[in-house]
């Protein structure tokens, strides 16, 4: 059976984020913690294909013990088993630690439930915003690395094939690779699904699996957490809000005010930057 | 349908709902709680006290690990005219041990309680709507819900759906409430520094007051308050929305009203609103209970109206009835018999406690804000009390026998006009309060 493994990190709800004036660092206390929107979507693509071809899904997620409940919102929607690894060990960790342990957790997985076809990412994390993981993951594992992924075209089983297609700044390519590979997910990719109500009921009894340092014998410790992760944060700064005076332009009718807007608008820099040309207006 | 059945299925996840869950799954019960809001407390608010006795009978000691904000220890009454203030109120030493009651907020407290029953075996379903009941004739099986494969079946389903419970409509238990059953309340929470709430309203530690307003309500029946919390304050005034209606005014102004008195602006100066929230109270009182029980369902909380809008208390009724009905259902499990009349016991249970009494002893107040002017009850009196006070205290060469009679006659006209007036009105007054 296909082996699909998704990535998911539990983040704070980038919506609802504040930041301390004084330390210039993330309030996380009283920010919900969602599942980072980006592997929902890597998560819905893996579903589909379990709902076509038949598949397992595992999920897996390093974080606080506190993220199970991340993995119970995965197990409702459809996925077969959830892994949480948690250890303090693994705390403080950049995305060259990170995906060194989430190389590590997919390789066990695979010991357990057989090798990985698809491993899945989001494209990045709402709150580190690097998109780093997903090919530092791909690049351990020695898998064909697919990021940016806004559409799977096809999946052939028998001759093991995904073509895939990757938003580009530039275009979308049209990418045809050989299983095992690993993608990383786009919003435009798919609409992750509703869980249904007996996927609830089963989410809410389900204990997902929790793996800590004990579990990985061969782990290099100099690999990990804060010792593995080699990025220096310098500086944090939240940048100044702009003062912008606002400016009332009037005039005795409608017609007269919109004029003294549109001669207001050419004199002031936008025209320029813009690349407005006068004289289209008559 | 999930292919799973439930001893019973609670809907809503509030405190009447939790406080069912928590009794049934307690007890052994297979429970299903079922919650709209993406979490227990989400959708959920009141205006902030929650007292210590009710939830006592459930949870003993439940306080010393809940999530509360201050413990009140002062509970002020004001008055309000325009710019003036009559106060009255009552700080005791005793109220520091044992506690009566505290403020809290709902975003924190519904999930701690929710939590309860979760870890008391009751399976929680969230983000989840309950869109209609599943029936075998007059009986209730069960529950509909938005989800997919999203009917689950139950011997026994407990309503708590609150106010505007749609699930009570549907078993025609009541209809859309009248604009004078209900009350539109609008709440805010100002964050401020600790320190300062505790200076303002002379506080130690985790002290807290409460203050009631009457009065300065755009001449509407209503009742404000100011409550603190930890770090912030809830302020907020609850309207009927008959009057609302009458006299097109938007309940947000009748807030910003309050905030602008000058009693008030100063507790509140320089704080930040941090939550703007607005909700329905039932305030129809004992004339507006719903049958409260059926063939496999029993209703609770606000749904079947149970609050004591007097008293400001809602919470401690909506436990209290949940308990009830959780028994009832642990009662029905061992016979095994679900029908109307089992559960009558929930019926028999709620009149036997204080949730009945209470409602009954105030079931003419709801009559008397509906037919009484309320610009003279909730305005003009307020008004002549305070400048009966003004003119009482004022030091100017008037004798005080002068004094005493224009302050009667203030209050006397502000009731109609005759000393008949008066007496009438607090005759009335009494009779509600005491009926």
């Amino acid at each position: 059976m296909l082996h699909l493994v998704v990535c998911i990190k539990q983040v704070p709800d980038s919506r609802e984020i504040r930041i301390d004036p004084k330390t210039n660092t993330l309030i996380r206390q009283g920010v919900p913690a969602i599942v980072n929107y980006y592997d929902l979507h890597g998560l819905e693509e893996a579903l589909r294909i379990k709902d076509r071809f038949g598949a397992r899904v595992t999920v897996v997620t390093m974080g606080p013990p506190s993220a199970d409940k991340a993995l119970k919102q995965c197990i409702s929607m459809g996925a077969d088993e959830g892994v949480l690894v948690s250890d303090r060990a693994f705390a403080g960790a950049d995305t060259l630690a990170t995906s060194y342990v989430v190389a590590m957790t997919i390789r066990k997985a695979e010991e357990l439930w057989g090798p990985v076809d698809i491993v899945f990412c989001g494209k990045q994390t709402l709150d580190g915003d690097t998109g780093q993981v997903g090919p530092g993951v791909a690049c351990r594992l020695d898998l064909e690395q697919l990021t940016y992924v806004e559409k799977v075209e096809s999946l052939n089983l028998e001759r093991r094939e995904i073509i895939v297609h990757r938003h580009l700044e530039d275009g979308v390519e049209r990418v045809r690779a050989r299983l095992p590979v690993l993608i990383t997910a786009l919003a435009e990719l798919n609409e992750p699904r509703r869980a249904s109500l007996p996927g609830v009921l089963r989410a809410a009894r389900y204990r997902p699996i929790v793996w800590t340092t004990n579990d990985f014998p061969d782990l290099d410790r100099s690999k990990i957490g804060l010792r593995g992760s080699p990025t220096i944060v310098s500086k944090t700064w939240v940048p100044e809000p702009r003062a912008i005076t606002t400016e009332y332009i009037s005039g005795d009718t409608l017609q007269a005010a919109a004029e003294a807007l549109v001669d207001r608008l050419f004199e002031s820099p936008l025209a320029e930057k813009l690349g407005w040309v006068q004289g289209v207006r008559s | 349908m999930a292919d799973e059945r439930f001893d019973a299925i609670v809907v809503g996840a509030g405190p009447a709902g939790t406080a069912a869950a928590y009794t049934m799954a307690r007890a052994g019960l297979k429970v299903a709680l079922i919650e709209r809001g993406e979490f227990p407390g989400a959708k959920n608010i009141f205006g902030g006290v929650l007292y210590r006795k009710q939830l006592e009978d459930l949870i003993p000691g439940w306080w010393k690990e809940a999530p509360l904000e201050r413990k009140i220890v002062e509970q002020r009454l004001w008055v309000l005219a325009e710019d003036s203030a009559v106060t009255f109120g009552h700080r005791n030493q005793r109220y520091e041990d044992p506690p009566n009651c505290w403020t809290g907020l709902r975003v924190k407290f519904d999930p701690w309680f929710a939590g309860k029953a979760e870890q008391a075996g009751a399976v929680p379903i969230y983000e989840t709507v309950v869109t209609g009941l599943l029936r075998a004739g007059e009986r209730v099986r069960g529950v509909i819900t938005d989800r997919d494969d999203g009917e689950l079946e139950a011997n026994v389903t407990i309503i708590a759906d609150g106010v505007n419970s749609l699930l009570g409509k549907q078993l025609m238990v009541h209809r859309e409430w009248r604009p004078d059953e209900v009350s539109l309340a609008v709440k805010e929470i100002i964050q401020l520094p600790r320190q300062t709430i505790q200076d303002r309203f002379n506080l130690e530690g985790d002290e807290g007051c409460t203050i009631e307003i009457i009065g300065n309500t755009c001449g509407m029946a209503g009742l404000g308050f100011l409550y603190t919390n930890t770090d912030t304050l809830s302020i907020g005034v609850g309207v009927m929305v008959s009057d609302l209606k009458k006299k097109r005014i938007k309940p947000y102004e009748v807030l910003d009203a309050l905030k602008r008195h000058p009693m008030i602006a100063r507790l509140i100066q320089g704080g930040e609103v941090k939550e703007y929230s607005g909700h329905l109270i039932p305030e129809g009182g004992f004339n507006s209970i719903p049958a409260l029980c059926g063939d496999g369902w029993m209703i609770c909380g606000d749904a079947a109206q149970l609050v004591n809008a007097v008293h400001r208390e809602g919470t401690n009724l909506a436990i209290t009835s949940g308990r009830l009905a959780g028994e009832a259902a642990i009662q029905a499990h061992q016979v095994g018999d679900f029908s109307a009349r089992t559960l009558a016991a929930y019926d028999d249970a709620i009149r036997a406690s204080f949730i009945y009494k209470d409602l009954k002893k105030y079931r003419h107040v709801h009559s008397l804000l509906a037919n009484e002017d309320t610009q003279q009850l909730f305005d003009a009196l307020p008004r002549a009390l305070n400048e009966a006070a003004y003119e009482m205290l004022l030091v100017d060469g008037v004798p005080k026998r002068d004094k005493q009679r224009k302050a009667i006659r203030r209050l006397k006209e502000a009731a109609g006009g005759a000393y008949m007036d008066l007496i009438r009105l607090g005759l009335k007054g009494w009779r509600a309060m005491n009926g």
